[in-house]
């Protein structure tokens, strides 16, 4: 008979393998996507991706319309979805405790937290492209806009929910008004949780293809207008590298490793400010 | 209960009943607070204490469920009347919780937050306000050249000095402490004690401790609560020499709770 101290450490070893080993298996394919797009990306990244715009097949170019295409795009969600995010998130954490409206509405918009982004590209391309007959970089901005809010709206309330009562409670003994209370204690006390929260949600829309797909579609030439199809680096690289062109896969490689490092600095940036933030809490 | 001793009452608990939903926390409290002396309310956890401390300044009122009935006159007027103006009366009743809850501002605006609420000072004005808030919390000479960093990277127990200079900044006239040294050191403690000692002279104060030695250094009443209700109300020496209940003596010496 083994004694209990003996099994306990059969356990604990045995357990600490398994998750190493579940630790090392997801590591593994990380490793190698990366691995895989810094071999075949970092050669194709050429000054040219920054300077050229999309070209036919056989000649030489870059990738400049669909930087700046989706620079536009990604800033243009960002900017229309954050406040709507961040004030229907305020709502629900600090002003919805009562009543029907806050858990209907926190409802609704889990659904939509987990809609596929193509159904979102579908439906705006039914209520707005139909419409003005024409893709546009509006209209991805407004798709875009459509997947940043429920993320915003769910991390701003998470992150106020966060901030101890007790705040709340203190700048209520003041006599402090709850508008007062919510905008100058709770979100400035929420606030590093709910940039982190934006910058996820700006990670996330960089690589979105679908949405785009039916909303800016594409366009091979520089064109700064919002109004007009946009160029964007998901669906040229979607396009690209679907194609039988060796010239064409290269840039969409260039392109692929481009939005991989920006989401990832983008993610490392938000961990390093939320956990600076934890540490002052 | 013993009341009658009191000579100037500033708050007049007549009737109190207190209830969490249909649970009832508080049995018709009657008691007295009187004016520019500290008040302490012990009693084992959950005996109401400090429910009857947040009826002072109606803080229930942001959960919803939680009520309050009966009389607790401050100034000649029903503070639990529907009519009461929540943030006059906060005003004038300040509030210091068990854990510091310094805001996530600097230290001058911390202060400032609450005094801006009701008066609009120049800046010269405001900064003598904050500095007289801070002398009288005892916490001037530490803080005094660090004004503008955030209050959240002082110590524990600056951080509660600097909650009590907050709360008096506005200039209230009674002053609630909701076991203000429970999270602190010893050494925090005694600053802290020291310093109600003295805020006496201004404001009527009251405080819920677990700690009864506190009870019995810093209060010139006390209130023994059991499962809401008032036990023992008196001079602290009366209580903690000579309680007229057994449950009291219990209590007290040790031998409960």
């Amino acid at each position: 008979m083994i004694d209990l101290y003996t099994r306990r450490r059969i356990a604990n070893a045995t357990g600490l393998t398994i998750a190493v080993a579940a630790m090392a298996f997801g590591l593994f394919w990380l490793c190698w996507i990366l691995w895989t797009l810094l071999g075949r990306g970092l050669p194709a990244l050429t000054p040219m991706v920054f300077s050229q715009m999309t070209p036919p097949p056989g000649s030489s170019g870059g990738l400049l319309n669909a930087i700046f295409g989706s620079l536009m795009m990604t800033i243009g969600g960002t900017a229309i979805g954050t406040p709507i995010g961040i004030l229907a998130g305020t709502y629900l954490a600090e002003f919805g405790q009562r009543g029907w409206l806050a858990p209907i509405t926190r409802f609704i918009n889990d659904i939509l937290l987990s809609a596929p982004s193509i159904v979102i590209g579908l439906f705006v391309y039914e209520i707005y492209v139909v419409h003005v007959k024409h893709f546009s970089g509006w209209a991805g901005t407004i798709a875009l806009a459509i997947i940043v809010i429920p993320i915003v709206i769910r991390t701003t309330e998470n992150m106020l929910r966060l901030v101890p009562s007790t705040l709340r409670e203190a700048a209520a003994s003041l006599g402090a008004p709850q508008w007062k209370i919510v905008s100058f204690v709770t979100l400035r006390a929420a606030r590093a949780g709910i940039i982190t929260g934006v910058m996820l949600a700006i990670a996330r829309i960089s690589g979105e293809t679908a949405p785009l797909l039916f909303t800016a579609l594409n366009n091979q030439f520089w064109s700064s207008d919002m109004d007009q199809p946009m160029a964007n680096l998901p669906v040229v690289i979607f396009q690209f590298a679907m194609s039988p062109y060796e010239d064409w896969q290269s840039l969409a490689w260039a392109g692929a490793l481009l939005i991989t490092f920006s989401v990832l600095t983008l993610n490392i940036l938000a961990r390093v400010l939320f956990r600076q933030s934890a540490s002052t809490h | 209960m013993n009341a009658e001793n009191i000579v100037k009452p500033r708050v007049t608990v007549r009737d109190l009943n207190f209830y969490y939903g249909k649970a009832q926390a508080l049995n018709n409290i009657n008691l007295d607070i009187a004016e520019k002396k500290v008040t302490a309310f012990i009693g084992p956890s959950g005996c109401g204490k400090s429910t009857l401390l947040r009826t002072f300044n109606r803080m229930y009122e942001l959960y919803p469920k939680q009520k309050a009935t009966g009389s607790i006159i401050l100034d000649g007027k029903n503070i639990l009347d529907k009519n009461q103006d929540l943030n006059k009366l906060r005003a004038k009743v300040g509030m210091v919780f068990q854990k510091p809850t310094p805001f996530p501002m600097s230290i001058h605006d911390n202060i400032a937050f609450g005094v801006k609420l009701y008066q609009s000072l120049n800046k010269h004005d405001m900064e003598e306000r904050v500095e007289w808030a801070l002398r009288k919390a005892a916490l001037w000479d530490e803080v005094k050249d660090k004004l503008t960093q955030s209050g959240m990277g002082l110590s524990g127990g600056q951080q509660q000095r600097l909650c009590i200079a907050r709360a008096i900044a506005v200039k209230p006239e009674v002053l609630l402490l909701d076991e203000p040294t429970s999270a602190l050191d010893p050494i925090s403690t005694a600053h802290i004690e020291k310093l109600i000692d003295e805020l006496k002279e201004d404001f009527t104060i009251v405080i819920v401790t677990h700690n009864m030695q506190q009870a019995a250094r810093v209060s010139d009443y006390t209130a023994y609560m059991y499962l809401g209700d008032l036990m023992e109300f008196d001079d602290t020496s009366t209580v903690f020499t000579n309680p007229k209940r057994k449950e009291t003596e219990d209590y007290i010496t040790g031998r409960f709770g």
